[in-house]
């Protein structure tokens, strides 16, 4: 359930953004998350960004998911 | 697109394919319980690339497919009423309830808009200032916020012709009244991603720690649930069971506060009715008290009519991981995606949708 | 206050004749249409192709287009995926009381700019208007005639098991665009249609290679009920690759935001070609140098079994079935 999907913060205007992905933009709602700032990537539920994406953890994800895969080549 | 196709790179994937294979040495069965967990595992043909000792088994996680007829028609009976605009996420629009559908009732005449969010809804009663406008609340923990903040907003902007059903409702009990029921054994279940978004990770921690079965939040690119599978055979195979967090991207142990609080601010938990499951406590969401004035059920004389289960049809079954949609006897023959009968394939996340257009075990 | 279209000019008295041709006839100028006859006469000789097609897009005017280009192309398009070099179309209005002159105005040399890029001539033609809410503003039905050269022979049950399937271009450009312009779910996107005229562009794979078994244009239904329709009608069976399926960034975007397969989207200037393996690289040569088919791949080919489906290998290496389109396509939050 709960389709969210990962987009940029272009502009902010009071609790509203201007969200970008993939070429699209949209105005999302920042009513669920007040801290989110310009030039980050939040997932967005139905028009209303539910989490500032960890982008530290995505690339440690990536790296990990990385890791294995050398891991699993050599072995 | 950033963090959406990183995750799907299929070297990445191989790499865990087989780390799993080398991992995995006891026959294991996972839940997945999200709807979007379940339409990835389709999607891309997970099962297929699993070993055969792990079996993935869908879960009732589908908010579409565990509304009850009783409720639905709540939701068509409203929508009858002259001047009555219903706004409403595309999902629920072919659902069948016990005598029709909104789709059905949209095309006689009744006025039923499709949103993508409580944003559109609420323009839509902005620019209809003399109709009531009833938003449809369908969803779990990570869209009750959403529709919590659109009630505040229109508190704030003073719009008096907004409405919601309610008809939302909570993972957490419903997963424990599936446990309970000891229907399915499970050696590990794939927690939702975005609902723990929401909610955080301790919710999940009974599940390890009262009936010993190890959790893993996912994502829901196909990497994700290739690594929380991963994630989950390694604490198969250790006797282990607590609850992790694959999707460190987007889940934070404790959540997301702000929304949790929007929710309780608007929101107290319920008795609810899931489809096959019947009523269990606490476990849906209705609009507090102060908040009376935006409830649909307080403010419309609704009659649904007597509520109707259709014959022959073992949706509930299957939502709670007992059947599987090849056991129905109506999956394919009388319920398609085009005439269906009961939620599960209607919903595009439903085990009878996906399983119908993705062909599990089709192809290959 | 702006000139709208009333009542009156749908009923064939002056009104009607003046807006006929004043705006029709002027523009579209063509001796055929200028003779105003009750149908257009001319000759031709040799095999036929011909159809029918009504365009009710919502709204009228989207990024890369309008419902006139629409009208063109599609009619054009229809006949192309014949083998068919398109001649003669006709255009029949019927208007939605209250549309306004300048609009109309616009859709007609939108028209007029299809037509010519094209090739065709619209011969004959028809102006209805009705009461405010019998239509939606703008619908306009067309038939289009066709001349197929010798030897050409396409047709949707011609696939064989070993023939590769070619796709034009990236799938999607349409219907996001169109997407993105209606209410409730509108975002924004420098995304335009596709729609574009294709006689051109089977003209030159034609040339290249006479042995084209089957062609077909993606639209309502998207590239996913196409590509079943073929299967089901060679009894074959049509096996593609999800990474080779061009899709553009903004049309990815769209899709993941509303919860669509892009597979499903409607396209209006893309074609669908399956051919035999020893032709396919000198098609595929000829229709990278054609405008329309820049982009254009192979995205997989026929195989016997099983009949009638559409497989394709995911990223995972799996595979899955692809079905036809269900019912509308919905936006969804799950």
């Amino acid at each position: 359930m709960c389709l969210a999907i990962p987009v940029l913060i272009k502009s902010i205007e009071d609790k509203e953004a201007e969200a970008e992905v993939g070429g699209i933009t949209r105005r999302i709602s920042l009513w669920l998350t007040p801290e989110a700032k310009v030039g980050d990537y939040v997932l967005v539920h139905t028009g209303y960004a539910i989490n500032v994406l960890d982008q530290e953890q995505a690339e440690e994800t990536l790296a990990l998911l990385r890791e294995i895969a050398e891991s699993e080549e050599a072995g | 697109m950033k963090y959406i196709t990183e995750f799907r790179r299929s070297e990445l994937a191989e790499g865990l394919i087989s780390h799993i294979k080398h991992g995995s040495k006891t026959p294991a069965r996972f839940m997945e319980f999200c709807g979007g967990h379940t339409v990835t595992i389709f999607r891309y043909g997970i099962r297929q690339v699993l070993p055969q000792n792990i079996e993935m088994v869908s879960g009732p996680g589908c908010p579409i497919c565990v509304t009850a007829n009783a409720d639905l028609d709540k939701a068509i009976a409203l929508a009858q009423i002259p001047g009555v605009i219903i706004a409403t996420f595309g999902d629920m629009l072919k659902v069948p309830g016990s005598r029709s559908s909104l789709q059905k009732i949209k095309a006689e005449g009744a006025e039923v808009m499709t949103v993508y969010s409580t944003m559109d809804a609420l323009k839509i009663a902005e620019d209809n200032p003399d109709k009531p406008v009833v938003f449809l609340g369908i969803g779990f923990e990570t869209t009750a916020p959403t529709v919590a903040a659109s009630i505040l907003q229109a508190e704030e902007k003073g719009i008096e012709n907004y409405y919601v059903l309610s008809l939302h409702k909570l993972c957490p009990p419903v997963i424990r009244a599936l446990l309970d029921a000891g229907e399915v054994e499970l050696q590990g279940l794939v927690c939702p991603g975005h609902v723990s978004t929401i909610i955080g990770s301790h919710p999940w921690e009974f599940i390890a720690s009262e009936y010993g079965i190890p959790c893993v939040i996912s994502g829901f690119e196909p990497l994700d649930i290739l690594q929380c599978v991963d994630m989950l055979v390694s604490q198969v195979e250790k006797g282990q069971s607590k609850v992790e967090i694959a999707y460190k991207r987007g889940v934070r142990p404790g959540g997301n506060r702000q929304a949790l609080k929007l929710m309780e601010q608007v929101f107290e938990p319920c008795p609810a009715r899931w489809r096959g499951i019947g009523e269990v406590a606490d476990s849906g969401l209705k609009l507090r008290e102060k908040y009376q004035r935006f409830d649909a059920e307080a403010n419309f004389t609704i009659e649904p009519g007597p509520a109707v289960e259709p014959a022959g049809c073992i949706c509930g079954d299957i939502l709670r991981g007992v059947k599987t949609p090849s056991d129905c006897p109506l999956f394919g023959r009388v319920c398609t995606p085009e005439s269906p009968v009961g939620p599960c394939m209607v919903s595009t996340e439903g085990s009878c949708s996906a399983c119908y257009l993705y062909g599990e075990g089709l192809g290959g | 206050m702006e000139d709208k279209i009333l009542l009156a000019h749908g009923s064939g008295g002056r009104l009607a004749h003046d807006l006929v041709e004043k705006s029709f006839v002027k523009t579209l100028a063509n001796p055929l249409l200028a003779r105003l006859d009750d149908s257009a006469v001319f000759e031709v000789s040799g095999r036929l192709a011909f159809t029918t097609d009504s365009y009710v897009v919502s709204p009228i005017f989207f990024p890369g287009g309008d419902i006139g280009r629409l009208a063109v192309c599609g009619t054009v398009n229809d006949l192309a995926m014949s083998g068919a070099r398109p001649l003669y179309l006709s255009l029949a209005f019927i208007i939605e009381e209250g549309l306004l002159l300048s609009e109309l105005e616009k859709i007609v040399n939108s028209v007029r700019l299809a037509a010519g890029e094209a090739g065709v001539e619209i011969v004959t033609g028809d102006t209805k208007v009705v009461p405010r809410g019998s239509a939606d503003r703008l619908f306009i039905n067309t038939a289009g005639v066709g001349l197929i050269p010798e030897g050409v022979d396409i047709s949707g049950d011609k696939a064989r098991p070993g023939d590769k399937v070619i796709l034009s271009g990236a799938i999607g450009d349409h219907g996001i665009a169109v997407m993105s312009q209606r209410e409730g779910i509108s975002f924004a996107t420098t995304l335009k249609s596709d729609c574009a005229p294709l006689g051109g562009l089977v003209a030159d794979m034609l040339e290249a290679s006479r042995n084209i078994n089957c062609l077909r244009d993606p639209t309502r239904g998207g590239l996913a009920s196409t590509l079943n329709e073929l299967a089901g009608q060679s009894k074959a069976s049509i096996r593609i690759e999800e990474k080779d399926i061009p899709v553009r960034e903004a049309v990815l975007g769209a899709c993941e935001m509303l919860g669509f397969d892009p597979l499903y989207i409607a396209n209006e200037g893309r074609l669908v070609a399956i051919v035999p393996p020893e032709d396919a690289d000198k098609i595929l040569k000829a229709m990278k140098n054609n405008k329309y088919g820049r982009e254009a791949v192979i995205i997989g080919e026929v195989a016997a079994k099983p009949p009638g489906r559409v497989v394709m290998k995911t990223v995972l290496g799996a595979h899955r079935i692809v079905d036809m389109l269900v019912g509308d396509l919905l936006p969804r939050i799950c």
